[in-house]
């Protein structure tokens, strides 16, 4: 099965309704509504609650100033880091100040949500408007402070190197400077978060439902907020609407004020968000400003190349530095610059946090590599795809050591990948050498065509570990547990396609369970384009673990070597004598020695059935059971890359960009469903649409955000994605797993800011140095830049 | 207590609540609901339909559509009282009396027209509506059925080609 493009297992219960999305659960659960700061940055002065305490309905109002022990504490830096100086984070309800718009300051619980809504309007609060610092360029010049305990608004700054590229620039025979900016923008899954609470009164024991992406995460920051044993709480992640990074942040505020209140009232209690607190509340990324110095020679080899950055990370910084130091070190891309300096700094403003966003600071990191290449071509009159051939990695030269430190502590150090293989691949597919003849038909015709290409490096499957269970029951089912979660990406699929493969069961035969701590207690999480990398290397090793064991017990039964058998369709046998085999399950049952038969099967497992009499039932070292329980936890990441390119057409008048041609080569290394891979990028690829040509999260200079609806957001349709996604694989096994995988959940929306830039640069000949770029802009470049030209 | 009728048949049971009839995938349910309940939220958390799914509850990103006497709508920005005596479909609805998939669902799953499936309801209930006015679409066309409806995970390439394809199958299953 591994490698096949098998259809969903998942899809037949979601096509018909039956999926169990976190709002579909808990129907007889109070809800939970919040009073938010209307202010980007506000002491509070007062909280008035009796207009709102005579509200049909109403259950209760919590403030800060309810909430005990470690509950009143500021909620968890998650990952914290030395460069990470200032870190801080905010508090689960306001205490006296707050720092951003859609900040919790109140919770209200009520028999549904439209009376919690009726009384949390009419609770008052009392504010002391406070300046507020909205945007890098503000953040920067700290003429106010978010946090007036942090100088300069600085949360954390780094700066990491190889080689000396201050004097590798100084020396080049050519330089460059470029300005580069990307705006924010965000996840944005169709399902909000949301947070489903039962504290069992009888068993004194904690249930939770989150739609998270990460159920042991918030099982520990529960716990731990709560002052409960990890022992007493349950987290179970149900079928989740998507999330692309924002819900790998946790504990939210609510995920961990639902569970106390359901607890306090011992009552369940539900939190569904709302789309206008998905935009102001949750959270954002990719807003960074970046400052790039590159010398090289007339070859176009970059010798040395020095950036400066400052990201905006918001209010407060729960998940660190994570952002940035991924674009500090993805950017370097498939490219090796004789030497590299990069610096950032990671600046507070008064706006919704910013944690990872699928692509997670490469979207930036890519921008500023491809741009810089870019501007290279254009100063050497070169061919842009020769350029980048002079710097790409070569195959031999792998594993290749940057000299850095990625994101996981570890060196950045790619496995593999081929590089030039895949540009080769690309300017065939999208007709690279023979464009200048398409775009001069075109001109022909009065239409103005560009095209450009980006190329990106993605460390994915990052650590620590992730862990599997595989048990084989009696009847012959093998139910697969792994503790990470599934938004969408079809880990029952490939999962079982895997488990299939190892132990020689039917596909239908397998049942895989994601994201419940009752089954898997052990797990990280799903982000970083890992779950395939990490899971999958976890439950083929499980699997081989029982497969080992299946055939030990089975070799007993039939008298066999265990060399000479092998699992077949869920019957274990002689090599190639079917007629030969007992089923898996009837091998389950031999595994497990009995005292007391519960069906017809079992009683060949009792203990007068049979069995050596001078030896223990179960021996030394053994246990019961057809099971494997193994965990995978590599060395380092493992680098995916990939290359897009596209085609584009700018309307000479109305400046509106049109996407002729959009292609992929991408290599994930070995594909377990091209299927569902392919998916993948498609999704990506809209997603790198959007935040190229129209996603911006538009807040103004005080802090509201303007267009916090799918009115004035501008979330593509169809109509707004390209009518086809040319895709081609490239398959460079990593070596890091069993199983050659890398990942590619990330990977299709990395290039997007980059290669429509350039695609958009090439037609029009302005450079492109900020995104997302709408036609306006396009519009506003044209006139700003034929004045400069008369000027 | 003291019952209002008004012209619909609709009873005004208590002060703010009222007694409605639905037809819902072919079953009347009677429920009685305040003014201000949402016909998405009636139909999920007062009928336990929860196929039908919010995702915006601005009528934007249509993943709450039902058809209403036939015709696809927002069930976020329809009040339940103003559906009282309507025929609606909702997602639980589509299969064949049977029990296997409808032609659009079907087509979903052999084309990997889902991923996360929290859109997927309100696309299958606006391509049933749409095939249903147009049952043999072009590309272009098939575009145009789904063009108000939002999936941030797909990137809507694989709906498409099930559009086209449950066309296909509806006109596979005539023959």
């Amino acid at each position: 099965m591994f490698g096949e493009p098998i259809a969903r297992l998942e899809d037949d219960r979601l096509l018909r309704g039956n999926g169990a999305y976190l709002d579909d659960l808990g129907h007889d659960a109070l809800a939970a509504a919040f009073v938010r700061s209307p202010h980007a940055h506000a002491r509070v002065l007062g909280i008035d609650v009796a207009g709102a305490l005579d509200v049909d309905g109403l259950v209760a109002i919590y403030t800060y100033e309810d909430l005990p022990g470690r509950l009143a504490e500021p909620l968890p830096l998650l990952i914290p880091h030395p460069a990470l100086t200032h870190g801080r984070t905010g508090y689960p309800l306001a205490s006296d100040e707050v720092n951003y718009v859609g900040e919790p300051v109140v919770m209200v619980i009520a028999e549904d949500r439209y009376l919690a809504e009726d009384a949390a309007e009419r609770i008052m609060v009392d504010y002391e408007p406070l300046p507020a610092v909205v945007g890098v360029d503000a953040a920067r010049a700290a003429v106010h402070l978010v946090h007036p305990d942090v100088p300069g608004n600085v949360a954390g700054h780094l700066v990491q190197s190889n080689g000396d590229a201050a004097a590798a620039i100084a020396a080049a025979p050519r330089t460059l400077d470029l300005d580069l900016y990307i705006e924010r923008s965000a996840s944005t899954p169709l399902e909000g978060r949301g947070v489903l609470a039962r504290w069992d009164t009888e068993s004194r024991r904690l249930r939770i439902w989150a739609s998270t992406q990460t159920s042991t995460g918030v099982r520990a920051a529960v716990a731990a907020k709560l002052e409960l044993a990890l022992a007493d709480v349950d987290v179970i992640t149900p079928d989740v609407g998507g999330g692309f990074g924002v819900k790998i942040v946790h504990p939210w505020p609510e995920e961990v004020l639902v569970p106390w209140a359901a607890r306090l009232l011992g009552r369940p209690v539900k939190f569904t968000e709302d789309r206008i607190e998905h935009f102001v509340a949750s959270a954002h990324e990719r807003g960074q400003r970046h400052q790039v110095r590159v010398g090289f020679d007339d070859d176009g080899r970059v010798l040395g190349l020095d950036v400066r950055f400052w990201h905006d990370n918001g209010a407060y910084i729960p998940y660190g530095l994570i952002v940035p130091i991924i674009t500090s070190t993805q950017l370097l891309g498939p490219y090796k610059p004789g030497a590299y300096r990069v610096e950032f700094s990671s600046l507070y403003t008064n706006t919704a946090i910013v944690t990872p966003y699928r692509g997670a600071g490469r979207p930036q990191g890519a921008f500023v590599m491809e741009r810089t290449m870019d501007a290279i071509a254009a100063a050497l009159g070169l061919d842009r795809t020769v350029v980048r051939e002079r710097n790409f990695i070569r195959p031999q030269e792998m594993p290749y050591d940057h000299g850095l430190i990625f994101q996981d502590g570890r060196p950045l150090i790619y496995d593999s990948g081929d590089y030039p293989a895949a540009l080769a691949k690309l300017k065939a597919m999208v007709g690279w050498d023979g464009f200048e003849a398409e775009r001069a038909a075109a001109r022909d015709h009065g239409r103005r065509l560009g095209i450009g290409l980006a190329c990106y490096v993605e460390g994915t499957g990052v650590g620590p570990y992730e862990g599997a269970h595989v048990v084989v029951e009696t009847s012959g089912k093998v139910k697969v547990a792994t503790g990470l979660t599934t938004q969408g990406q079809g880990h029952q699929t490939v999962f079982a396609q895997i488990v299939a493969d190892e132990l020689g069961v039917p596909i239908g035969d397998i049942e895989v369970v994601t994201g419940d701590t009752r089954a898997f207690g052990y797990a990280v999480g799903t982000f970083a384009s890992r779950a395939a990398v990490m899971s999958g290397s976890a439950v083929a090793l499980a699997a081989r673990a029982a497969r080992a064991k299946a055939i030990r017990v089975a070799a007993a039964a039939l008298e066999a070597s265990p060399d000479d058998l092998e699992i077949s369709g869920g019957i274990v046998q002689i090599k190639g004598d079917p007629e030969s085999g007992i089923a898996i399950g009837t091998v389950a049952v031999l595994s497990n020695p009995l005292r007391y038969a519960f069906d017809e099967a079992a009683q060949a497992a009792t203990q007068f059935a049979g069995g050596d009499i001078g030896k223990p039932p179960v021996a030394d070292g053994d246990e019961p059971g057809i099971e494997g329980r193994e965990f995978f936890s590599p060395l380092r990441s493992t680098f995916a890359s990939g290359m897009h390119a596209v085609v584009v057409e700018t309307d000479r008048l109305t400046a509106e960009i049109r996407i002729v041609r959009y292609c992929v080569v991408h290599d994930c290394g070995t594909l377990i469903n091209p299927r569902i891979v392919e998916g993948q990028i498609h999704g990506g690829v809209a997603q790198g649409v959007a935040g190229a040509l129209y996603e911006r999260m538009a807040y103004d200079e005080t802090g509201q955000l303007q267009n916090a609806s799918f009115m004035d957001f501008l979330m593509p349709y169809v109509s707004e994605v390209p009518a086809g996604i040319e895709i081609d694989h490239l398959e460079t096994p990593s070596p890091l797993n069993p199983l050659g995988i890398k990942g590619a959940g990330e990977a299709g929306v990395i290039p997007g800011a980059a290669v429509f830039a350039a695609a958009i640069e090439d037609a029009e000949g302005i450079p492109i140095t900020s995104m997302p770029i709408s036609p306006s802009d396009l519009f506003e470049l044209r006139s700003s830049h034929r004045g400069d030209r008369a000027v | 207590m003291a019952s209002a009728s008004d012209q619909s048949g609709m009873t005004q049971s208590s002060p703010g609540l009222f007694d409605i009839s639905l037809i819902v995938n072919g079953a009347l349910q009677t429920v009685r609901v305040p003014a201000r309940r949402l016909l998405s939220d009636c139909l999920r958390h007062d009928l336990l339909l929860t196929g039908t799914h919010v995702g915006c509850e601005h009528g934007v990103c249509g993943a709450c559509t039902v058809l209403v006497d036939g015709v696809a709508v927002r069930s976020c920005l329809m009040l339940a009282v103003t559906a009282d005596g309507a025929r609606i479909t909702t997602v639980e609805g589509l299969a064949e009396p049977d029990g296997s998939l409808s032609a659009v669902q079907q087509a979903f799953a052999d084309c990997h027209g889902l991923q996360c499936g929290f859109c997927t309801p309100g696309f299958l209930i606006t391509i049933t509506a749409g095939l249903a006015e147009n049952p043999d679409p072009s590309l272009d066309e098939a575009r145009e059925i789904i063009g108000g409806s939002l999936c941030r995970c797909t990137g809507y390439q694989n709906i498409v080609k099930a559009v086209l394809r449950a066309a296909e199958l509806k006109r596979l299953a005539e023959q």
